[in-house]
């Protein structure tokens, strides 16, 4: 923001600026190193603030919290919220629910992606480029009118309100982004090494069985972190698709929460901070690898 | 040894022609069994009244558009869905090209920096929503004791239960979460700016402006205008902050086309008439998604 305010005026007058500013400047010395220290200053609290409110509510003790919400330091700490979190509701089950899903649409989905990437990548033939297409129009059709056909199906397969239909779902959602992110991965990789493999007699399944997929192993961390953001967070399918404990994961839980335990702050925070946790530990390990790919995933198409 | 060569590349041929169908199979068969199957029939259940309750099946033709267009709250539907989706990416972009430059900066603990901005990305949409109704909460939120405490305001306001602000905040929160990914993207461009091209720029006398004005918005304006039209479709679709934090309400002061399909299906339990919206949304949004699919192919081509 500061960056436009400073560069507008200057634009207006633009033989102040040729003179005033000498050639080689780079935008930060416009802004001056201090200015940016505190932009970004600004930005990390903008950002990181929230969270840092979530962590410290879910430590408050609720009779403070009562009295005057986030206004005052806590005064003490206190691990009731969190207690009474999983003794008093089936938060347990959400975790549950939550990390069985995501992990088995963790291992479906990168092997569905994988072999998909390892065609679009290594082999060409007829409809390559549609296929591409195909996937990148499947990622941007409305979740709500997918949503109530794919109900009716889940409930004439008896999969509504089960993990594995959750579990479907995900893998074919999160499959075209994470197909896009290996196929980059393996864009990436020099062909003279399959190449070199298959001259030495390798079949094309040796070929992707010993090379490539040993090779993909970053591409994969990153893939696997992304499919696991993806449908830890995914809220829409999970809160149509189940209807008890069953099947229920964190996000619908937190959402029943906020209407059955409106004025309980420190409960519903604590199971804020453990919804958390687990994608942005994912996310920080595998970030730069992950930030890569996604640019290019939806920009190069 | 001559044999051997001979057989080679025939063999290979013949496995590559197996390896392709086998590897892409279970990607197209999901695609086909859960995205083209679904959105086919979500179209024809827009045709017919189908409940909920799995009531009746009839064709209804056109009886659900007609409906739907002569309700008088379709406008107010279309125009916060305009004003949502408007709001939201227009901020995104304002900031998240801000952003992106910011982050391209050298600057210590940049690599950090760039990891914890993109956090808001990573968390789940339901835990956005729960920690802005906390920090906006009437009685206890920080903002307001902040804000009252500052002099900016006289009384807290109940950001989410005023007509007036509900949608406004909802964009605020929107553009919160949306930022990271926007500057991510930007900044993906911006590191493939050849410096060279800059520096002969900067040695030909064009001041940071100039510079940026002639070498760096020409080089970042595709990416720019993908990740534009990418956000668009994506903020159009976006109901779980609005669901979860306003429920549409008050009244239908945050009510978007899409919401309301979802509202009209699962609230009201009218499948085909929900259908019918997404439908409507569906065929506005094709023309953005025309538009993404042309640019990113001009791109690889």
């Amino acid at each position: 923001m500061v960056v436009l305010e400073r560069a507008l005026p200057t634009r207006a007058g633009r033989s102040v600026d040729r003179v005033s500013v000498p050639s080689g400047v780079a935008l930060k010395r416009l802004l001056g190193r201090p200015a940016l220290y505190v932009v970004i200053a600004l930005w990390m609290v903008c950002t990181l603030g929230p969270y840092v409110v979530m962590a410290l509510t879910s430590v408050t003790p609720e009779s403070q919290l009562v009295a005057y919400g986030m206004s005052r330091l806590p005064s003490q700490l206190s691990l009731r919220g969190y207690a009474e979190l999983f003794s008093t509701t089936p938060f347990v089950h959400y975790m549950v629910n939550s990390a069985v899903t995501a992990l088995g649409t963790v291992v479906f989905a990168l092997v569905v992606a994988s072999a998909a990437a390892i065609s679009l990548s290594r082999f060409r033939f007829r409809g390559r480029t549609t296929v591409l297409t195909a996937l990148l129009v499947a990622q941007l059709f409305p979740a709500v009118l997918l949503v109530i056909p794919l109900s009716t199906m889940l409930r004439s397969g008896h999969l509504l309100n089960s993990r594995p239909g959750l579990v479907l779902v995900y893998v074919t959602f999160a499959t075209p982004f994470a197909t896009y992110l290996l196929k980059g991965f393996l864009d990436g990789l020099p062909r003279e090494l399959d190449e070199a493999a298959t001259v030495d007699g390798c079949s094309p399944m040796q070929m992707v069985g010993h090379i490539l997929v040993p090779l993909l192993r970053p591409g994969l961390t990153a893939a696997g972190t992304y499919i696991f953001i993806f449908s830890w967070n995914e809220f829409l399918y999970a809160l149509t698709f189940t209807s008890s404990t069953a099947a229920q994961t964190i996000p619908v839980g937190l959402q029943l929460f906020i209407g059955d335990y409106e004025i309980r702050w420190d409960l519903l925070t604590a199971g804020g901070v453990i919804a958390a946790v687990p994608v942005l530990v994912g996310f920080m390990l595998v970030q730069k690898q992950l930030i890569g790919g996604l640019a290019a995933g939806a920009v190069k198409g | 040894m001559t044999s051997l060569t001979a057989a080679g590349p025939a063999r290979r041929k013949r496995r590559l022609d197996l390896t392709v169908p086998l590897f892409l199979s279970p990607t197209l068969l999901l695609l086909l069994v859960f995205v083209a199957y679904p959105f086919l029939r979500a179209i024809w259940l827009s045709f017919t009244d189908t409940s909920l309750l799995g009531g009746t099946l009839g064709f209804v033709g056109l009886d659900n558009f007609r409906s739907l267009f002569a309700d008088p709250s379709f406008p107010t539907y279309l125009r916060n869905s305009v004003a949502w989706t408007v709001g939201g990416v227009g901020l995104q972009l304002v900031f998240g090209v801000a952003g992106a430059l910011i982050l391209n900066q050298r600057f210590r603990l940049r690599g950090v920096v760039r990891g914890l901005a993109m956090i808001p990305w990573a968390t789940p949409s339901v835990l956005v929503a729960l920690i802005w109704m906390w920090l906006l909460d009437p009685n206890h939120g920080l903002v307001n004791a902040v804000l009252t405490r500052v002099g900016l305001m006289h009384s807290p306001v109940a950001w989410f239960g005023n007509p007036h602000s509900a949608l406004a905040t909802l964009v605020v929160v929107d553009a919160w979460q949306g930022i990271p990914f926007f500057a991510v993207m930007v900044l993906a461009a911006l590191q493939a700016v050849p410096e060279e091209l800059k520096e002969s720029a900067r040695t030909d006398g064009c001041g940071v402006l100039r510079v940026f004005r002639y070498i760096t918005v020409p080089s970042i304006l595709p990416t720019v205008l993908i990740t534009l039209v990418l956000r668009l479709i994506w903020t159009a679709n976006y109901i779980d902050l609005a669901y979860v934090l306003t429920g549409g309400g008050p009244g239908i002061a945050s009510t978007t086309v899409p919401l309301q399909s979802y509202l009209t299906a699962y609230k009201e339990g009218a499948l085909g008439s929900g259908a019918g919206y997404a439908v409507v949304q569906a065929l506005v949004l094709a023309v953005l998604v025309a538009i993404y699919i042309r640019l990113t192919q001009r791109r690889e081509a």
